[in-house]
């Protein structure tokens, strides 16, 4: 009786929040609504059984990418005003592609979508649904897997080499240099001569008494 | 109120879908609001898939939601890093300020 209600709330969040994302004025508003939308989504799919899909959801794209989002808004510097331009100018056309694709998608529900003619019912009650993931992930989908990994190397060094950027003039420790200093090189050895002063301290006696 | 079926959820993923396209055309001028749309609408993808993984009793659904969600992150990355090298260098992440290649 309960999971109705629950489904109702969420679901509700879920479109409010979405809607809020393309609505809101400011830019950071708008992530802080992707958030709202990601964890009721997240209750969404425990609703649906999928425990590990929603904890996956809170952590990859609320833990991840919506803080990444909220870190580059609130790196750039964007006029905001600027950028509302062209909102109502744009409200009709796009509200008639939204029309359209909603009754697009709305008339797959003509359609016959009972499960009587699914064969396979792996979805027992006795074994987790995390660990029915990982029997099938890691044996059926395993190049798959594999794949997905490489994917978010590429991904993670991309970012990594389009970011980074040498300042000229900036001074930095060279390890490799400094590892490879031999003592010839940098040692100097001087003999000097005890009878006579030194001829820098000479210099700087002069330079003293000019001084004062 | 009734029992929740699986039109309740593809209802659902369908209505955020929408939302996410709309967003596009509504918020032209910032691309970071684009991007967050593309989110939205991948997240509409990943629950229909979940949704009739769910009630069809089949788990690969799941786990090609999971692989969505790898892709969606690399995506939101690399889109990211390079509005931050693009601002870097223009001063300015407007989408018609960004015609450097006339394509």
């Amino acid at each position: 009786m309960i999971a109705p209600l629950f489904f109702y709330l969420f679901a509700l969040m879920t479109v409010v929040s979405g809607l809020m994302v393309i609505l809101a004025r400011n830019p950071v508003h708008s992530v802080l609504f992707l958030i709202l939308s990601f964890f009721n989504s997240a209750g969404l799919f425990v609703l649906l059984g999928a425990e590990f899909l929603a904890m996956l959801l809170v952590v990859v794209y609320v833990g991840a990418v919506a803080v990444l989002f909220l870190f580059v808004v609130m790196m750039l510097d964007i006029n905001i005003d600027e950028m509302r331009q062209g909102f109502r100018q744009h409200l009709p056309l796009g509200l008639v592609v939204g029309l359209i694709l909603i009754v697009e998608l709305l008339m797959v529900f003509t359609q016959d979508l009972s499960t009587d003619n699914v064969l396979a019912t792996n979805m027992s009650g006795e074994i987790s649904n995390t660990a029915m993931i990982g029997q099938v992930l890691y044996t059926e989908y395993l190049l798959n897997f594999q794949v997905a990994g490489l994917i978010l190397l590429v991904a993670m060094i991309g970012a990594i080499t389009l970011t980074m950027r040498h300042r000229e003039g900036v001074k930095r420790q060279n390890i490799s240099e400094q590892n490879s200093r031999t003592r010839d090189e940098t040692v100097q050895i001087v003999s000097v001569d005890s009878h006579v002063a030194p001829k820098v301290l000479d210099d700087s006696r002069a330079a003293n008494k000019r001084l004062q | 109120m009734g029992d929740i079926s699986l039109i309740h959820y593809l209802m659902v993923a369908a209505i955020l879908f929408t939302f996410g396209a709309v967003g596009i055309f509504l918020n032209r001028k910032n691309v970071i609001i684009i991007l967050m749309c593309i989110e939205l609408m991948l997240l509409a993808v990943n629950i229909n898939l979940a949704a009739f993984s769910s009630f069809h009793g089949h788990i690969t659904g799941q786990i090609f939601a999971m692989f969505i969600l790898t892709v969606a992150a690399a995506e939101a990355a690399i889109g990211l890093a390079i509005l931050v090298v693009y601002f870097r260098n223009r001063g300015s992440i407007a989408v018609e300020d960004i015609n450097m290649m006339k394509g």
